[in-house]
């Protein structure tokens, strides 16, 4: 009889330490979601306040009774903010359009074509994965305004139409296609470029999708690069955009038409990875690199 | 036969070209080149001319109150991120790791830093942080709720300002590194859990002795990316100090090299190139000792 009492405060006991404990899990959790998810709520929500209301306001207030969309009137009127997306949608575009056909044509010939050199070509690719951007940007600066080429989208685009991780990730792909295919293919007469572009691209789809997302985040994100060779305001990416009109946009208090920008801003990205969420958190895990 | 082999061998760089191109001129020339600005004295961007050869940037360099500055300014960001971002990270990891219910909104949520736009985000936390005429701002409320003074940290006192700063990088690397200690703590080979948990051990032991050791590469691959991230602080600060930097105190080695290059204290590629040979002399040694540290403590 006693034992069986015994047992049972031992297994209630049991419970309610792995209940105590699951609940600090979640609250801890909880806590950081929100860490995260407030800095959003803070942007999305000082974007609908209006500037007297927000200015009025000592004390900020968590919620607003009153929201207006004139803040996104203005950010697109009162500065150039359509220009500035416009441009850093070509810029990404075009870059990772570009991208995707230099590194396919390299990962092709290093996963499929053998010709002499290759191994050593391929070692001196991998050895320059480890160069730093900051050492090569010093250069590349000086070139690209030797060349006449600031201010210019060729400028801009240029030095990172090449990635050799990306060229890496998309060779091992590639070498998981079965060579037969690629006999049968040449048996058909089929040209090597053709068998490129009709079987093996396909084949590697999600993985072309992956390379992609991540260039286009690097894109819409980047600024140094963008910054060291545009000055006319006619080039200046989202980032750059941001910075000018955080120096000298809507005049330094009207914040709410600032958040409205940087909404506008951040919406593309978001939505974008809410929409591939499985492919831009596979691809990270594989081969980003932030932080 | 022969004619054969040399069209294939020519085939096979043709499809290499144009990578060979763009990577010999923005990569492999610029590498020779910045060696070479770092030790030409007195280069002039404009007649693109200089007086000679030696240390003279490294020592212009090491002696400037500004770089200084810049490198109190990003150790002290390093030694504290790099340790709190992946001690929090292992923290939220091991509690996702834990949960079913609710992991992939969590995980959703935890993501969301990484896609968005530094510069714009920077903008966010410098208006929660900042006291102006009007409003001290959301977190000098809070502060105040908790009976303290406001501070101002976007251009108060130095240790607000880089707390800021602390927090906000803290803040960007988190997601990459809580995405892959939870995939590593999830390749886990289940059958050690089982084992311990028919011997009765511990939650506690159980991590120390079977999820740590096990995912101890993963963690220090982190380490070492975080370190080099760190080090190359750069587009944060801007977001939350403006670009500026010299005059906020708050400039990192990186910011210095392309105030250097660009800008209103710009035009001297030299000294630009010498400091970023510097920083990278640092990131690598630092990187060599962390090396030699994991061969004993790291089990692959």
């Amino acid at each position: 009889m006693n034992d069986r009492l015994d047992y049972k405060k031992i297994e209630a006991s049991a419970k309610t330490r792995k209940s105590l404990l699951s609940t600090v899990t979640y609250i801890l959790l909880a806590v950081w979601a929100v860490i995260v998810i407030f800095p959003f709520y803070w942007m999305l929500l000082t974007s609908v306040k209006s500037y007297s209301a927000y200015s009025s306001e000592a004390v900020p207030a968590f919620f607003t009774l009153s929201p207006t969309l004139q803040n996104y009137v203005d950010a697109f009127t009162s500065v150039p903010l359509g220009r500035y997306f416009l441009n850093t949608v070509v810029f990404t575009a075009a870059t990772t359009a570009i991208m995707l056909v230099v590194i396919t044509l390299a990962a092709f010939a290093f996963a499929r074509l053998e010709f002499a050199g290759k191994n050593i070509a391929f070692i001196f690719f991998l050895s320059l994965m480890m160069i730093p951007t900051e050492l090569v940007t010093i250069t590349n600066f000086v070139t690209v305004t030797n060349l006449n080429l600031r201010n210019t989208f060729t400028g801009l685009i240029l030095p990172s139409v090449t990635s050799i991780f990306y060229i890496y990730l998309l060779k091992e792909n590639f070498e998981q296609i079965p060579d037969s295919l690629y006999y049968a293919a040449k048996v058909d007469g089929t040209s090597d470029l053709k068998y490129l572009l009709k079987v093996m691209l396909p084949i590697s789809k999600p993985t072309i999708i992956t390379i992609t997302i991540l260039k286009v985040i690097e894109c819409w994100n980047s600024y140094v690069w963008p910054r060291l060779i545009t000055d006319d305001e006619n080039y200046f990416l989202v980032s750059n955009g941001i910075q000018e009109i955080r120096e000298n946009g809507f005049g330094r208090e009207n914040i709410p038409a600032m958040m409205a920008a940087v909404v506008v801003i951040s919406a593309p990205l978001i939505i974008l990875f809410l929409i591939f969420r499985r492919q831009v958190m596979e691809g990270v895990s594989r081969g980003g690199t932030k932080g | 036969m022969i004619k054969k082999i040399k069209g294939s061998s020519l085939k096979g760089w043709l499809y290499l070209l144009p990578a060979i191109l763009f990577l010999g001129c923005f990569m492999v020339y610029p590498l020779i080149d910045v060696f070479v600005y770092s030790f030409e004295e007195g280069y002039n961007s404009a007649s693109q001319t200089y007086f000679g050869v030696g240390l003279y940037n490294y020592s212009y360099v090491l002696h400037d109150p500004y770089f200084l500055q810049a490198v109190k300014n990003t150790f002290i960001l390093v030694i504290i991120t790099v340790p709190l971002s992946t001690g929090i990270a292992l923290l939220i990891s091991v509690g996702l790791s834990s949960i079913k219910f609710l992991r992939n909104l969590f995980q959703t949520i935890y993501f969301l830093p990484y896609v968005t736009n530094t510069l714009a985000v920077g903008l966010v936390f410098m208006i929660l942080f900042k006291k102006t005429p009007y409003s001290d701002g959301l977190v000098n409320m809070l502060i105040n709720l908790f009976g303290g003074d406001s501070i101002d940290f976007i251009e108060g006192p130095y240790p607000a300002k880089m707390f800021v700063l602390c927090f906000y990088t803290v803040w960007v690397v988190l997601p990459f590194k809580i995405l892959i200690l939870t995939s590593a703590i999830s390749s886990v080979n289940q059958d050690y859990y089982n084992a311990a948990k028919v011997d009765g051990t511990s939650k506690l032991r159980t991590f120390m002795r079977i999820t740590l050791p096990m995912i101890s590469p993963m963690l220090f691959y982190l380490v070492i990316t975080g370190f080099i991230g760190a080090f190359k602080a750069y587009s944060d600060v801007v977001a939350l100090f403006g670009t500026d930097l010299n005059a906020a105190e708050m400039n990192t080695i990186v910011g210095y090299v392309y105030d250097m290059l660009y800008g209103d204290s710009g035009g001297y590629p030299s000294y630009a190139s010498a400091a970023a040979i510097i920083l990278f002399a640092i990131v690598l040694t630092i990187t060599c000792i962390e090396l030699m540290i994991s061969k004993k403590n790291v089990h692959y």
